[in-house]
């Protein structure tokens, strides 16, 4: 199906003595949803962040668009067009919506902040997904529900004209009409033409939205598979133990951390 | 997937960042409380206090501990402290002043003319600058806690200062720097040391509210590792606002030797805290994230109307400090019950 955009191959890290990544290879397409799956401390959000550069890898390569990069930082990854949504989020409390959305990267006019600009783009945005709850752009983020906070963290990945969208957790604490927006967005995103990886626990979501699944266990990618060959309860097995039937590793028992 | 929204006709930008925070409701209770003090003084001294003469002291008196709350604001915002200000002030008014004598016939620099006395102003903006520049390095870099840091580098700055001077103050201060900048006036009626104060205030505020390094301030404050997921250069920027300091501490140094004609070694050992009040007073946070420099000014003045007022009233000075740690306190006191009460809402 779709061209892959971002490709990692043997990757590894580590924190000190805890081993975290083993050989990873893991594939975003362009066009399509890769839901990154796996148990609590299975490595997804470090992977993430690696791919982030906010992490740097020990070992392994990357290619983007076919062509092998170097991610030395955040801004490195955006400039490629890489945007992560964060599972802590990453949002700056005492800073406005608008503020949040575009840290890092603001509008200047004649060199200084054009906070007409970014408040417009910003509403447009926020619109555009559908955010009925909050009241004012220029809201401080300390006074927004966990729900909300979800909503501004994803509104500040898609402002941008990216290619690879890796949201990790995005739907964790919201509710169910916001849960629906995101995993409409999920798709939208994927029609769009951008590589987009979701990072969930919930089995139901992952299916509807996703077109591959990829299952990492204790920090090795058991499985990449399309998500129209494997049942629920494998995936299931997958997470939890490293295999299911033939699939996953071989000898998942012998797998240490 | 429905686009309907509540977002109002949303044509007219609301507010910005920075008029919000200009009015921001601790600042302006805070403001309100200089006015009043400023009213409260003319009406019991109706012919000594309200006078152009007491205004004009009163600014002068003000200027330095203004410019070294322009570099604290940031400081403070970043949710860092400098400890330091004082003593780096005398280090480079000492480097500056030595620096003047060393260019003078007999090492008597009274009456030196302008290019030993831009000499002499370098010299003072360089030695405040390696003094931030290691304050920031030490705290960026090394991740030493700036508490401890500027500490160090206030002991360390004025023991330098007295080791190079042996203690005795530089005396000898070039005749047309104190009659320019030290008392001169311009525009009639604006002292000119006054006058440097209110342009690095302004480009103080400038640069904390209009740019994206004063952006980037807040957002350091707020969440340095948000701050840095967002690409910016945290480190970088940390030693930026401590360098930023140390060259405004310089400054001060030199507007010091300029209005007292001398180093005034043993002068400045409570600037830092006095910097620290007045930024704290004016509002901003020492958890960071939060402040103005509206706020930093209106706090250096509260203290500076207090001293003032109770000289002209014939009032022990040193009600001073009391006072002003009295209304410190209800400040900040002021401010989290109106947070909560935020909070509650
Ligand atoms: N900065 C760090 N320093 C040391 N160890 C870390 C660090 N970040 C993650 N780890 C460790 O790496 C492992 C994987 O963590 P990670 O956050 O990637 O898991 P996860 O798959 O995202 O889990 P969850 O589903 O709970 O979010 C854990 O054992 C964790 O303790
Ligand atoms: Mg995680």
């Amino acid at each position: 199906m779709g061209e892959p955009i971002l490709e990692l191959r043997g990757v590894n890290k580590s924190f000190g003595p805890v081993h975290v990544l083993h050989d990873v290879d893991f594939t975003v397409r362009a066009g399509e949803v890769t839901a990154l799956v796996g148990d609590n401390g299975a490595g997804k959000s470090t992977l993430v962040k690696c791919i982030a550069g906010i992490h740097s890898m020990d070992s392994g390569e990357v290619r983007f668009a076919g062509s092998p990069v170097h991610v030395h930082g955040p801004r490195e990854a955006a400039a490629l067009g890489i945007e992560v949504v964060y599972q802590d989020l990453a949002l700056c409390d005492n800073l406005d919506i608008v503020q949040n959305m575009f840290l890092g990267r603001e509008q200047l006019r004649g060199g200084l902040l054009d906070e007409a600009e970014m408040e417009r783009k910003a509403r447009q945005t926020l619109a555009s997904l559908s955010v009925r709850t909050v009241k004012s752009v220029r809201t401080l983020v300390s006074a927004l529900s966990g729900g909300q906070r979800q909503t501004v963290a994803i509104a500040k990945a898609v402002l941008w004209e990216s290619r690879v969208v890796l949201l990790d957790e995005p739907t964790a604490a919201l509710g169910v009409a916001q849960t629906r927006q995101v995993l409409d967005l999920v798709r939208r995103l994927a029609e769009q033409g951008l590589g987009v990886v979701l990072i969930s626990h919930n089995m139901a979501d992952v299916f509807e939205v996703a077109d591959r699944i990829a299952t990492l266990y204790l920090g090795r990618m058991v499985a990449e598979l399309p998500a129209k060959e494997v049942t629920h309860s494998q995936v299931v097995e997958l997470i939890t133990a490293g295999r299911s039937g033939d699939l996953g590793m071989a000898r998942p028992e012998a797998a240490t951390v | 997937m429905s686009t309907s929204t509540v977002e109002a006709p949303a044509t007219r930008p609301e507010r910005t960042g920075f008029g919000r925070r200009l009015v921001s409701a601790n600042t302006f209770w805070i403001g309100l409380v200089l006015v009043g003090l400023y009213l409260g003084f003319s009406v019991l001294a109706p012919s000594a206090f309200p006078t152009l003469f007491n205004f004009q002291t009163l600014l002068i008196e003000a200027s330095v501990l203004l410019v070294l709350s322009v570099g604290m604001t940031f400081v403070i915002i970043t949710s860092g402290i400098d400890l330091s200000v004082g003593s780096v002030l005398v280090f480079a008014g000492v480097v500056g002043a030595k620096a003047m004598e060393a260019l003078s016939p007999g090492h008597d620099a009274t009456s030196a003319g302008w290019g030993v006395i831009a000499v002499g102003l370098v010299a003072a903006l360089t030695g405040g600058a390696v003094w931030g520049l290691a304050n920031g390095l030490l705290i960026a870099r090394a991740k030493i806690p700036p508490l401890i840091v500027t500490l160090g580098s206030f002991g360390a700055a004025l023991g330098v200062a007295e080791l190079v001077t042996a203690g005795v103050d530089v005396r000898t201060v070039p005749q047309a720097l104190r009659r320019t900048l030290g008392y001169g006036t311009s525009f009639v009626v604006v002292p000119n040391l006054v006058l440097v104060a209110v342009v690095v205030t302004v480009l103080g505020g400038w640069l904390l509210h209009t740019t994206r390094f004063g952006r980037y301030t807040y957002a350091v404050g707020s969440n340095a590792e948000a701050a840095r997921r967002s690409g910016i250069g945290v480190t970088r920027h940390l030693v930026l606002v401590y360098l930023i300091t140390g060259l405004l501490a310089g400054l001060g140094g030199f507007m010091s030797l300029a209005y007292y004609g001398t180093t005034t070694i043993s002068g400045h050992s409570t600037d830092n805290l006095n910097v620290i009040a007045a930024v704290v007073l004016g509002g901003t946070s020492l958890f960071g994230g939060v402040g103005s420099m509206l706020g930093s000014v209106i706090g250096v003045f509260i203290p500076a109307v207090l001293t003032k007022g109770f000289v002209i009233l014939g009032v022990q000075p040193f009600w001073q400090p009391v006072a002003v740690s009295a209304v410190l306190v209800a400040a900040v006191w002021f401010d989290q019950r109106r947070r909560r009460t935020q909070d509650r809402r």
